[in-house]
């Protein structure tokens, strides 16, 4: 909402000369933040000129300027800027002609962006000041060239200051209005709370006007199916004013203060009932009463009906939409936008003015289905008084008559079956025990009157009927929030609360950052991407198996190409690797953690309809809303590129691939203490012969947590990435969910260790881990340490073998091992491999 | 007159000072064994002096015995010496052979960073666990009625159409990516025991699009406190001691009005800035309130015995004003230079 000073003190007493910062400063403490300042930004010498002469000058470059004498004070006085009463300028402009008095800037003016005028040399001349426009003027755009005062129907003296003239030393504070204060939408509303801040007076313009009852204009309402059981208007007040003149321009302080509202002005009629919309809250519609057709009838639409707005937008109307009828049809969308075919035109002498309440909620859907948020729809949205709309209907009326020479016709109609609000009652103590301050019963009184509540005492306590334009306010805590706010926030104390002793962080939770705290520690770098991807990008990298992932679209995305949610975050990751190469840096070692989104294929997810507000659902109901959601599991994903170790002085350069890879793996899986087993697999996107399988046992079942490797060679020579691409992805709810709980803790044997290497000859075809894994399970308990030492391929080995060589560390608990008993616990596990495979032992 | 004595002190004297000459002269461990053995191996002049001794007649043999005994021990304890010093040179210079540019070092392990937005979040629930407090989740994709229906949200409602959601396809599965950590409080409020203290952090969506100041995936903490006997004073001593412990022991909070339709009064929280570039001023934190009576009731609760308040913040708006960045698209575009500048520690 912008709020014009000028306008503003006419029904709330402003301090003189205040600013627009201090306006700010006092609502802010009633709840509107600040968001804009408007206007305000002419200063200096600028004044009613008229042009004694104009000379057209034609220049080199083809254009045409005119030199012209400006007359700019009376004869023998001094200009507002101290200078000559009669001025040369160069105007570039043709629109005017001598004997217009037009707008003069003079040297020292200033113009709206910070433009400064000075006498300037220019096409041969001295321009001693400027020629206004409208635009240069700052108050409007739709004018070309210069703004000639008899065209705004002014003719005010030569010399006098066109600043105060054209309302350009006004200003506008604009402030947000939350959502349950629609009454704010309005100067009246903002006076009365501009009043709550600092107390100085109100004067309602509602009481301003005296209604005057009209009749005789047929009027019907029939709401047969009213929203959630409300009506659909409540009031709704026409008024007819004949004769009016719609050749009169708006007056300047009229179509000033709605340009600094931010409305643009149309012509008198329609500034009028939008001028009256600003000041009261309560939209108005006027229509033309020549172009109606029999008597008015509201009520809901028709199947099938169409109307064309005054936006020339023709709308196919739903029987949920509340209509203003004639006997030609729909003439207007209730609340939201009248029909074009009653529309106030130039040709309009007889207008009939609507000033209604019509019902939140129908105004919202409507405005909702046909995408058309009007200033009206906004204020009914968030309710209007009530019992406004025949002060509002008066208050056009009497200006319709006032300045476009209108008569007051005893014609109109009055439907009104508004009802005062119910009332609150307020138990003693019930707002000290919600806002933490002793209120004395004064205060509490006294604010909710001065916010325009009847207050009454009863038994026990206040019973209060609020306000008719404070739909807000149905349950005492409403009614807290309006005490302590009129008192002041700043009354609220500080009190720390204790809570009860807390169990810190879940397992989860700590080894969810212990993940994320140990690949950074790692080298690699969190990024956060987000989670809108191509289906491309899914299927290439949401399942193992080629073919269509299913997945969750939305239905409203914000890029097209990406409206569906991540499966994978590879994706995401590749998109933010092209990001940092694009950007020179090639060396890079990605992760993330985060929720991916996995519908299962053939689930329709969802309900048919949400339970109600305010009330607890019963527990098959949340057990279908949690059913509701697809699975939403956390990931966890590296991706590396570029140099693992950079050439440095003694280091030869090392590229990442699919075995740095695995070490990530390896420091996920100690980060959570998980045992993570990696087996050679196959994953869409990866690297057929570079790709592990990451498996974990959960209660003696082994599930495949992820995939770890190189992506295929084709996705980085696409994108045009310098350097192979590593990746890892893993559900890192099913690593957490197989992490150790408890250490099975060995005690440590102090007995000398024996080392032994074995080698084995083995088909290239068996994984490493295997023979490994078979030569631990046979050597038995002695066996401490096993790892892989060397793999050897070429001269000495047959074509198709490789020759493994591991290194063995054996300790007994209870003594001194000898060498013979680890050779045979070494033996033995040669033999328990020979079982599972063809091995043979190397010397 | 006595017996001649074959060994004479000038012969003594002239394997000594010979033996002398050659420690002096040696300059390798390895010179030094061969002149050792030289000058004190059987085959040198003081050995073969010694061995004459059994011919030294008797009344002489103490006292050339002493002579040529001490004249074996300065030799040995000067080849000694110089044995000791020659070790201890040959160290230093095979020390200083091994010299290298320490400021050439190669790099074995590579700088990696948290992504400060997430290094915060959990700095700021470390707060509230200090406190007592716990941190609850719950998913990004919800179900329309914990976003909204149940936060009090009525269908029709502006409020409601404010939040400019991200919808799942199609529109009347009533699902959503949920535009606030909001809806984590009814979960927590339908799953814990009371009373209940928790913050939730995380991702939530608002259809806007990427540009200095607006990014479609943000971060929020949100907390809620649900007891007997809460009110709006310690809903401020809360966010003071938060405030705190984000920004400093002389940090204070300003409460002015808003509206949530999930609590009920209802403000915005401002933070008192002292050193924020251009100036003190108080910077927009965050919003808070007291539980509007109809989020309890959603979740089974009897508003007139319990009552609590809930508040919530930006992660990146924090994070904005707390370290000066300007660019919001800095925070959401992965350039590694963003996080590196931060690394582990927040």
């Amino acid at each position: 909402m912008r709020v014009p000073l000028s306008w503003l003190g006419d029904y709330v007493d402003l301090p003189e000369k205040m600013t627009p910062k201090q306006l700010h400063a006092a609502l802010v403490s009633v709840g509107f933040e600040e968001e804009d300042v408007h206007g305000g930004e002419v200063s200096g010498p600028v004044v009613v000129g008229q042009v004694l002469e104009r000379t057209p000058e034609e220049q080199s470059n083809g254009k045409t300027i005119n030199w012209c004498q400006v007359r700019v004070a009376p004869e023998g006085h001094l200009a507002a800027d101290g200078g000559a009463d009669v001025r040369g300028v160069v105007c570039g402009a043709h629109n005017f002609e001598v004997g217009d008095k037009v707008v003069v800037t003079l040297p020292g003016a200033v113009l709206p962006g910070g433009f400064a005028i000075a006498a300037r040399k220019t096409y041969g001349h001295v321009s001693d000041g400027m020629i206004a426009s409208v635009r240069e003027l700052g108050i409007g755009e739709d004018h070309d060239g210069i703004l000639v005062l008899a065209r705004m129907g002014l003719d005010p003296e030569v010399g006098e200051d066109a600043k105060t003239l054209l309302g350009l030393d006004d200003s506008a504070v604009e402030i947000n209005v939350t959502p349950d204060r629609g009454y704010a939408f309005s100067i009246r509303g903002v006076a009365r709370e501009y009043s709550h801040a600092t107390g100085a007076v109100f004067r309602d313009p509602a009481l301003a006007v005296t209604p005057v009852e009209a009749a005789g204009f047929p009027l019907t309402v029939s709401d047969t199916a009213p929203l959630r059981g409300r009506a659909g208007v409540t009031t709704f007040v026409t008024r007819v004013v004949r004769g009016v003149d719609p050749a009169r321009p708006s007056p300047r302080w009229l179509s000033s203060r709605l340009a600094l509202a931010g409305i643009r002005s149309i012509s008198l009629i329609v500034d009028i009932t939008n001028y009256v919309m600003l000041e009261l809250g309560n939209p108005i519609h006027g229509y033309d009463l020549d172009k109606l057709r029999g008597g008015m009838t509201v009520r809901r639409a028709e199947v099938g009906e169409t109307l064309v707005t005054l936006d020339e937008h023709l709308r196919k109307l739903h029987p949920e939409d509340l209509l203003i009828t004639d006997e030609s049809g729909p003439i207007g969308l209730a609340g939201v936008m009248g029909g074009a075919a009653t529309e106030i035109g130039d040709t309009t002498r007889n207008v009939l003015v609507e000033a209604a309440i019509f019902d939140p909620v129908s105004v919202a859907r409507t405005a909702r289905r046909h995408k058309l948020h009007s200033e009206a729809s906004k204020r009914f949205e968030r309710g209007v008084d009530t019992r406004v709309s025949a002060a509002a209907a008066q208050r056009v009326v009497d200006l319709l008559v006032e300045l476009a020479g209108g008569t007051a016709d005893t014609q109109g109609s009055v439907y009104d079956v508004s009802r005062p609000a119910d009332p609150i009652d307020l138990p003693d103590g019930f707002i000290e025990g919600l806002v933490g301050v002793e209120f004395t019963r004064d205060e509490v009184v006294t604010s909710l009157t001065a916010i325009g509540a009847e207050v009454a005492s009863v038994e026990g306590g206040l019973r209060v009927v609020p306000p008719t334009w404070r739909p807000d306010l149905t349950f005492p805590a409403s009614l807290a929030e309006e005490v302590a706010r009129i008192v002041g926030y700043d009354r609220i104390p500080s009190v720390l609360p204790v809570a009860p002793p807390g169990r810190g962080l879940t397992r989860d939770q700590k080894l969810r950052r212990s993940v994320a705290r140990a690949l950074a520690d790692a080298g690699a770098v969190e990024v956060l991407c987000y989670p809108f991807v191509g289906e491309a990008a899914n299927n290439r990298f949401g399942s193992p198996i080629a073919g269509s992932v299913p997945a969750i679209r939305l239905a409203n995305p914000l890029d097209g190409e990406a409206s569906y949610l991540r499966t994978s975050l590879i994706p995401g990751l590749i998109q933010a690797a092209q990001r940092n190469v694009s950007r020179g840096l090639t060396t890079l070692a990605l992760y993330e953690t985060g929720s991916v989104f996995l519908p299962k294929a053939g689930v329709a997810y969802g309900v048919v309809a949400v339970p109600p507000l305010g009330v607890r659902p019963t527990n098959e109901v949340l057990a279908q809303l949690n059913a509701s959601i697809p699975p939403q599991p956390r990931y966890v994903s590296a991706l590396l590129t570029g140099t693992a170790v950079a050439k440095q002085p003694g280091r030869e350069p090392r590229f990442f691939d699919w075995s740095d890879a695995l070490d990530v793996v390896r420091q996920i899986s100690l980060a959570l203490a998980v045992e993570i087993t990696v087996r050679q697999g196959s994953h869409q996107g990866f690297h057929p012969g570079r790709t592990a399988e990451l498996v974990v046992t959960i209660d003696g079942s082994e599930r495949v947590a992820g995939y770890a490797g190189e992506l295929l060679p084709a996705i980085g020579e696409d994108l045009k990435l310098p350097h192979r691409l590593a990746a890892v992805e893993a559900n890192l709810d099913l690593l957490i969910e197989a992490a150790r709980i408890e250490v099975e803790y060995v005690p440590l044997s102090s007995f000398p260790a024996a080392t032994q290497d074995l080698s084995l000859l083995v088909s290239v075809a068996v994984p490493a881990n295997a023979v490994l894994g078979a030569v631990v399970a046979g050597a038995g308990d002695l066996l401490e340490s096993a790892r892989l030492v060397d793999d050897y391929r070429g001269t000495g080995v047959e074509e198709g073998y490789k020759s493994l060589t591991f290194a063995l560390r054996f300790r007994a608990s209870d003594r001194t091992l000898t060498a013979a008993e680890a050779n045979e616990a070494k033996l033995a596990g040669v033999a328990h491999a020979e079982q599972l495979f063809e091995v043979t032992l190397r010397d | 007159m006595s017996e001649t004595n074959p060994i004479t002190e000038e012969a003594v004297d002239t394997a000594v000072n010979e033996a002398l000459r050659a420690v002096d002269s040696v300059a390798t461990l390895v010179d030094l064994k061969v002149l050792r053995s030289a000058h004190t191996g059987e085959a040198s002049p003081l050995s073969q002096l010694n061995a004459m001794l059994r011919t030294v007649p008797n009344d002489q043999k103490a006292a050339t015995g002493k002579l040529v005994g001490q004249a074996r021990g300065r030799v040995n304890q000067a080849f000694a010496a110089r044995e000791e010093s020659l070790r201890e040179q040959e160290e230093l210079n095979r020390l200083a052979a091994e010299t290298v540019d320490v400021t050439a070092a190669p790099q074995q392990w590579r700088a990696g960073a948290r992504h400060p937005l997430s290094a915060l979040q959990e700095d700021i629930s470390d707060i509230f666990i200090g406190m007592g407090w716990e941190v609850a989740e719950g998913p990004e994709l919800e179900n329309e009625w914990f976003n909204f229906d149940a936060l009090n949200f009525d269908p029709d409602h502006p409020a409601r159409a404010m939040q400019d959601t991200f919808f799942v396809d199609p529109v009347d599965s009533h699902l959503l990516l949920r535009t606030h950590t909001s809806p984590v409080q009814v979960r927590a409020l339908l799953s814990r025991e009371l009373p209940v203290y928790v913050v939730a952090p995380g991702r939530v969506f608002r259809t806007d699009e990427l540009d200095a100041t607006h990014t479609p995936v943000f971060n929020q903490i949100e907390g809620i406190a649900i007891d007997r006997h809460l009110t709006m004073a310690h809903l401020r001593g809360t966010l003071e001691h938060f405030a705190r412990q984000m920004f400093g022991e002389e940090a204070t909070i300003r409460l002015r009005p808003n509206f949530f339709p999930f609590t009920e009064p209802s403000a915005e929280m401002d933070v008192w800035q002292p050193h924020a570039k251009g100036g003190a001023r108080w910077v927009e934190w965050g919003g808070c309130g007291m539980m509007n009576p109809n989020v309890l009731r959603a979740a089974g609760i009897d508003p007139t015995e319990y009552q609590g308040f809930a508040f919530g913040m930006g992660i990146e708006r924090t994070l904005q004003f707390r370290n000066d960045l300007n660019d919001m698209r800095d925070m959401v575009e992965g350039d590694i230079r963003f996080s590196t500048q931060f690394g582990t520690v927040i």
